[in-house]
């Protein structure tokens, strides 16, 4: 596969091995002191235990799982709403895979399927524009969800929707954005981190340039990387290269995807489909200012939560509900405890029964160690 | 967070909607190339694109790509020699 | 087995409750559908059997039983029929069972179309006749519209194991050698194409196939063979574990020797699935001790199942977890048993 197995190419990968060893080394990092790299994205989460890619980096590095997968940092109470939205006898309820074994107070999508809801999961926002036009009768709510690179489908496929006159199709946004909760966490006294691999495909849509502050207020490195394991094993010798030579910088490692400037097309779509929301609530971190959207009332037309009147924007008010009972989830998901240190770990919660969302996804941190053993799951175990 | 894979747009399928069609290794589905279009849209046949929840989302450049690889090459080349240099000392040791 | 088509007696284009009303719709949906081709030995309710093979002193009787269901019916390289007969064969083969009979069972949809229903009929028929086994008794049903998904089949099948043949999952010791005879996910991918919903094309076609041939064919070479298993629901992952835990032993598999399509990678790619994962419906991994490895590897290739057959990794002493894939990077990762149903994923 073009512009895929040369970036997979095993021979290449262990001098870029060798060459993080060896500028870890020249910094002192070591097991006991070990430099700490927040890969932002789920998607490199699973990369990297997918490879096996944190048992072969210098015993000094220390990978932290970010806030990157969009299911993971999804409130029950959003899980609730999607519920109740499926339910509604007119709806046929469409969204990602992903989002399926979610759990929520009472139950998942999936199981709110096994009880009767019109739930159907698709590939693209464009199928749910289709399952539209072909059901006239009834009304086909997408949903969602994601980061900066999803975010462009569903506005497209607003903008699609109006310009076909289309009057049963809506969105339930649960978009959210990367910026904002990087900036929660490096803001937060506790956090340790000495760098980050940045989500390459986000900034396919942003650019580079909306990480600045991190670089210039927080004094970080942060490189923006591909998915491929060489992509993240070059992007992590950057990051440390930096580290080593006292820099902070904004670098792109993945320019072969990834424009400084980002996609015009789609920002522009971006902007006008959607605004930021005063505050969002993210799962384990809380409250964040502006760090999700909503539809602009030009399209609300086609917002599932002025149609429904379920959502954020409800006259109900919010529901605030709280995490699972002695799970760790808002420690793991800001990087402060590892998944292994969770008292429910394989045990309470499992990728069967999970308590947490961070179980659930498979580029959750937790489902991660638990289903591909990540180097640090074991030895936790010995 | 965000699955992407590189597909080559193998034909136009719907001018109004921007539509065409990407092979991804013989697998092969109808893209939106609304976010890539900048000029004709016959001219996205052949290109190589990042595919995105059925979006064509960036068009590969394929000279970064080059620059990229370029560099992995030389890391290697580099260890080459480093390695070299190592066994190098080592003879000399074992000349001593 | 006779395959000319009869004279048909039935007029309507679509399966009616009165086709499983016990009367005379009934019983010409039956001769005219089913029996006609099947022709079974006899026409009572009992099929009436002999078999030379079992009376041999220390052969043992094997008897298995499997309901398919398939969206859709037909599908690229084949249709609920043939797998239906495929899956049952197979779950006797992997065994060391030499199959002998069939029994099938419908459940069929109120609607479903007569014509699709010859299809799959036919196409058993023609299954059975190249694996060597008969259909010798049946049974269908009708259900209302919405009982059912088109039809549902369950085929029953009795085989024979020769005198000293004793496969099972318990033998497979640190050492032996593990094998597939073919690329992996090829059904999965081929029907999740199949249906549409998720709009992607391909010339995948389902590997559903009989291994009746391909395991006499390891069993001659490797008469040492420990274990065979058919490789269906849950993919290879799964078909590991199940041996691994049986055997008390880690399997170590390596990710370079996997056999994988282009095609099916691509399908993984684009929605985030695991091919280790991905149903097959004539694949199956077996593990011989090392040193009839090769001689397996080769009968095993001059089969028609098993041209692409090749040794994917061992067993060794058990470990932590029951099955560890060795990465081409040199890392390595545990390849659990699926939870639930692999859905896509766009994350």
């Amino acid at each position: 596969m073009r512009y895929v197995e040369e970036f997979r190419d095993p021979k290449a990968a262990k001098s870029v091995l060798a060459a993080i060893a060896q500028v870890a080394d020249e910094i002192g990092a070591t097991r006991d002191k070990p430099v700490h790299i927040m890969e932002i994205c789920g998607g490199h989460t699973h990369a990297i235990f997918r490879y096996g890619l944190d048992k072969l980096v210098h015993d000094g590095i220390e990978f932290i799982h970010g806030p990157g997968c969009p299911v993971c940092v999804l409130p029950r109470s959003r899980v609730d709403e999607c519920i109740e939205l499926a339910e509604l006898p007119e709806v046929i309820f469409t969204t990602f895979g992903d989002a399926m074994r979610v759990p929520g107070t009472k139950k998942s999508l999936m199981q709110a399927k096994a009880d009767g809801a019109d739930i159907r999961m698709v590939y693209s926002p464009l199928d749910a524009l289709e399952l539209a036009r072909r059901n006239p009768d009834r009304e086909v709510v997408f949903f969602g969800l994601g980061f900066e690179t999803t975010t462009p489908s569903t506005a497209f496929s607003i903008q699609q929707a109006a310009r076909e006159g289309l009057t049963n199709f809506s969105v339930f946004c649960n978009h959210i954005t990367v910026p904002p909760p990087i900036k929660a966490l490096l803001d937060d006294p506790h956090m340790v981190l000495d760098g980050f691999v940045g989500p390459g495909h986000v900034s396919m849509v942003i650019g580079v340039h909306p990480y600045d502050f991190i670089a210039q207020d927080y004094g970080k490195p942060l490189v923006v990387s591909g998915f491929e394991p060489l992509d993240l094993l070059q992007s992590v010798l950057m990051v440390l290269e930096q580290i080593r030579d006292g820099r902070a910088e904004i670098e792109n490692q993945y320019a072969r995807v990834v424009p400084e400037h980002g996609n015009p097309a789609s920002l522009a779509a971006i902007s006008e489909v959607y605004e930021p929301r005063p505050t969002f609530e993210w799962r384990g971190l809380g409250e964040i200012d502006e760090s999700g959207l909503r539809i602009r009332d030009a399209y609300a037309a086609f917002d599932a939560e002025a149609k429904f009147g379920i959502g954020y924007g409800a006259a109900k008010g919010r529901a605030v509900v709280e995490e699972p009972e002695g799970a760790a989830c808002g420690l793991v998901m800001t990087g402060r405890c590892k998944p292994t240190d969770c008292p429910k770990f394989g045990t309470g919660c499992t990728p069967e029964m999970p308590l947490g969302a961070l179980m659930v996804s498979s580029e959750g941190a937790c489902a991660a160690y638990y289903q591909y053993g990540g180097a640090r799951a074991t030895e936790a175990a010995e | 967070m965000c699955l992407g894979i590189p597909g080559q747009i193998i034909e136009i399928t719907d001018t109004d909607r921007y539509m065409g069609l990407a092979d991804v290794s013989g697998v092969r589905r109808e893209v939106s190339l609304l976010p890539v279009t900048e000029g004709p849209l016959d001219d996205m046949v052949g290109k190589w694109v990042l595919i995105h929840v059925g979006f064509a989302m960036a068009v590969i450049d394929e000279d970064e790509a080059q620059k990229t690889l370029e560099a992995l090459r030389g890391l290697g080349e580099a260890q080459e020699t480093l390695e070299q240099m190592a066994e190098g000392d080592k003879a000399l040791e074992e000349v001593r | 087995m006779n395959m000319t088509t009869p004279v048909s007696r039935l007029r309507e284009t679509r399966v009616t409750l009165a086709h499983g009303g016990g009367g005379k719709a009934m019983r010409d949906l039956i001769e005219d559908v089913f029996t006609a081709v099947f022709q079974p030995p006899g026409m009572e309710d009992q099929a009436r059997l002999m078999s030379a093979a079992l009376q041999e002193p220390g052969a043992r009787l094997a008897f298995t039983t499997d309901s398919f269901v398939v969206t859709p019916l037909e599908f690229p390289g084949g249709d609920i029929g043939k797998i239906a007969v495929c899956g049952t064969v197979n779950d006797l083969a992997v065994g060391g069972a030499k199959p002998l009979w069939l029994a099938a069972s419908f459940i069929i949809e109120e609607g479903m179309e007569i014509a699709t229903l010859r299809r799959i009929v036919a196409s058993m028929a023609r299954e059975a006749d190249a694996a060597g086994v008969r259909i010798v008794t049946g049974d269908t049903k009708v259900v209302g519209r919405g009982s059912a998904d088109g039809v549902f089949v369950t085929t029953s099948g009795i085989g024979v194991i020769p005198p000293d043949r004793d496969l099972k999952a318990e033998a497979i010791r640190p050492g032996d050698v593990a094998i597939v005879n073919g690329v992996l996910g090829d059904h999965g991918a081929a029907i999740l194409a199949a249906r549409g919903d998720l709009a992607l094309s391909t010339d995948i076609e389902s590997d559903c196939q009989s291994l009746s041939e391909l395991m006499e064919a390891a069993l001659a070479a490797a008469p040492g063979l420990r274990a065979a298993r058919d490789a269906t629901r849950g993919g290879l992952a799964s078909a590991l574990n199940e041996m691994a835990e049986a055997a008390g032993v880690t399997i170590e598999i390596d990710e370079d020797q996997l056999p994988l399509r282009a095609e099916v990678m691509g399908m993984c790619e684009i929605l985030g699935l695991d091919p280790l994962y991905l149903a097959n419906e004539g694949t199956l991994v077996l593990f011989v001790p090392e040193d009839q490895a090769e001689a397996a590897i080769d009968a095993m290739r001059n089969t028609g199942a098993g041209r692409d057959t090749v040794a994917i990794g061992h067993a060794v002493s058990r470990e932590a977890t029951p099955v560890v894939m060795k990465t081409r990077f040199g890392g390595s990762r545990i390849v659990d048993m699926l939870v639930g149903e692999q859905l896509p994923r766009i994350c």
